[in-house]
């Protein structure tokens, strides 16, 4: 071997084994770190001007504004995954990323939703969602599925079924708006507290996104409205039965002989809804029902753990 | 006359890609396939528009950054190396010297972006799988940013003619900086008065006006770019650079290389 070839090859040697033992060092130093609390650093926003954001940019807002709202998708994730009570920061990034790129839709409509659920599942802020979905509107008005959101967020989570109802007209307004959001805006002054009106809303949300989460969702609320409107008929059922023979059904074969059903109605699970000796119509399985209001057992508090149920 | 300056451009051509200046094809190719790839696990719903954006800026960036520091070494370099004593000892002209280092130079720039955007339509077509008409914006944005590079490597130039390497660098890149900030420079013109106002908003068309040539936002969401942008853009690169060549030749004819 010559004198080159020796000093290559033990070159190499050093340069890999080096690597190996600076990784293998950095993660023992890792460990052996007190690490502060990382909590409160996800928690925190250095720059919350969206002026000052906007003129470091050095013109390129375009892409700062998708930076920051992957920023924004990395933020909420992940406190939801660690089932966080609270998302401090989740409306500045928001407003610093559309006052970045007012253009950038996939920022309102998915920001909306995750502003406006009650924790774990949101940050529990309707109001600036709904100001979120104004500026959004503001600067992009023809933009039908932006109406649409706002609509949803002023039904879902504020219950203002008049505001839900001019929201979806006012879009169905904008060319080429999708036809069900003139049905949706008759359907919100009328019939507002319906299970038909959420199914529909719902729907309509699974049908007009690509995005699997946002489906995923979609679904999950369907699957949950179905438990809803079963439950309650079924209560609805055990009261005229005891207005009938004046006692409670034993169970719910009887019930279900008694107004005239083929079988034992179940959940979309398949598991047969079961009655309590009180006479309360519930589910099975809870858990497997995560935005139900209906057929929970007393007591009852869900683990807070979201798992959805793709198609 | 032109043959002799399309031999200094196309010599400042060979050393540039001698020098592997072309080599940031390679970082610019690993960073956009790493995005096209990545941007779909870490974010929602933005593919496209985090490659045009990334794409064009990269594309903005890196040629800015060559332009400044090959632009600024072009003159100091050939004095350093004593090369431009044999050049201008044959009958070249000074300003025909400045012409081609320019043309060489954008020529450089042209074929850097040409591949840049072979990478970036590459990218577009993997994440969204077919392309629209709508994506011919993004032709218009790389053309702006070539206008960009013509107006930056006069600079350049300009600031190599009569200073050193070091505080080229400074300048150019200070003027990029600020002439990002142009329509910002031109809006606190007009909150000044009297005096003030007429210098402040000389100052402000002074500095080249690098926000009118960035359509990277408008593309990205495929809004159309009107003709008469493209056109009085073109206009303004033009006059533009001829402004900066000039000032680097008249600096030039006058320096005293003995």
């Amino acid at each position: 071997m010559t004198a080159a070839r020796r000093t290559t090859v033990a070159a190499s040697l050093v340069l890999v084994l080096s690597m190996v033992a600076s990784t293998v060092l950095l993660r023992r130093i890792d460990q052996k770190r007190i690490h502060p609390n990382t909590d409160a650093n996800e928690d925190m926003l250095f720059f919350d001007s969206p002026k000052m954001v906007k003129r470091a940019s050095l013109g390129f807002d375009s892409l700062m504004a998708c930076i920051y709202w992957t920023r924004t998708v990395q933020y909420f994730g992940t406190r939801h995954h660690n089932q966080a009570t609270s998302y401090n920061q989740l409306a500045p990034l928001l407003e610093i990323t559309t006052a970045l790129d007012p253009q950038l839709v996939p920022a309102y409509q998915f920001g909306a939703s995750f502003l406006a659920p009650a924790p774990p599942n949101g940050a529990g802020e309707p109001e600036r969602a709904v100001r979120l979905m104004q500026y959004g509107i503001e600067h992009n008005p023809d933009n039908w599925q932006l109406y649409y959101n706002l609509g949803f967020v002023y039904y879902t989570e504020l219950h203002d079924y008049r505001k839900a109802s001019e929201a979806f007209a006012r879009g169905a307004e904008v060319p080429n708006a999708h036809p069900f959001m003139k049905v949706m805006a008759a359907q919100m002054a009328e019939h507002a507290g319906e299970y038909s009106t959420a199914r529909m809303l719902w729907t309509a949300t699974y049908e007009t996104n690509r995005e699997k989460d946002i489906r995923d969702n979609a679904l999950e609320h369907l699957r949950s409205i179905k438990v809803d409107e079963d439950v309650s008929n079924l209560q609805d059922a055990v009261t005229r039965f005891q207005e009938r023979t004046g006692r409670l059904p034993a169970n719910m074969q009887e019930l279900a002989a008694a107004e005239h059903l083929p079988a034992v109605p179940v959940d979309p699970d398949g598991n047969p809804y079961v009655m309590s000796p009180e006479g309360r119509v519930l589910v099975e399985n809870p858990e497997s029902f995560l935005f139900i209001t209906q057929g929970l057992p007393p007591g009852y508090k869900p683990s807070g753990r979201l798992r959805f149920h793709s198609k | 006359m032109s043959n002799r300056i399309g031999y200094i451009a196309s010599n400042t051509f060979r050393e540039a890609v001698r020098d592997r200046v072309l080599y940031n094809l390679i970082a610019f190719a690993l960073l956009l396939s790493g995005v096209a790839i990545f941007v779909g696990q870490i974010s929602i719903d933005i593919e496209r528009l985090v490659v045009v954006n990334l794409g064009l800026t990269a594309v903005s960036l890196f040629g800015v950054v060559i332009a400044i520091f090959i632009g600024i070494g072009l003159v100091s370099k050939e004095i350093e190396k004593r090369t431009l004593y044999t050049v201008l000892s044959r009958p070249v002209r000074r300003w025909e010297f400045i012409v081609g280092k320019f043309l060489g130079l954008a020529g450089t720039l042209v074929v850097n972006t040409f591949f840049m955007a072979i990478g970036v339509f590459g990218a577009l077509l993997y994440v969204a799988r077919t392309f629209s008409a709508a994506d011919a914006g993004i032709l218009v944005a790389l053309y702006f940013i070539v206008l960009e590079f013509l107006i930056i490597c006069a600079l350049a130039l300009l600031f190599s003619s009569f200073s050193s390497p070091l505080l080229s660098a400074v300048f150019a890149f200070s003027l990029f900086v600020i002439g990002s900030y142009a329509d910002d420079l031109r809006g606190f013109a007009a909150l000044t008065h009297g005096f003030a106002r007429w210098i402040a908003t000389g100052a402000a068309y002074l500095v080249p006006n690098f926000s009118a040539l960035n359509v990277i936002g408008a593309v990205a969401h495929q809004r159309p770019v009107g003709g008469q942008l493209i056109l009085e853009n073109t206009l303004y690169a033009l006059f533009y650079t001829a402004m900066a060549l000039s000032g680097a030749v008249l600096i030039f004819e006058r320096r005293n290389l003995k």
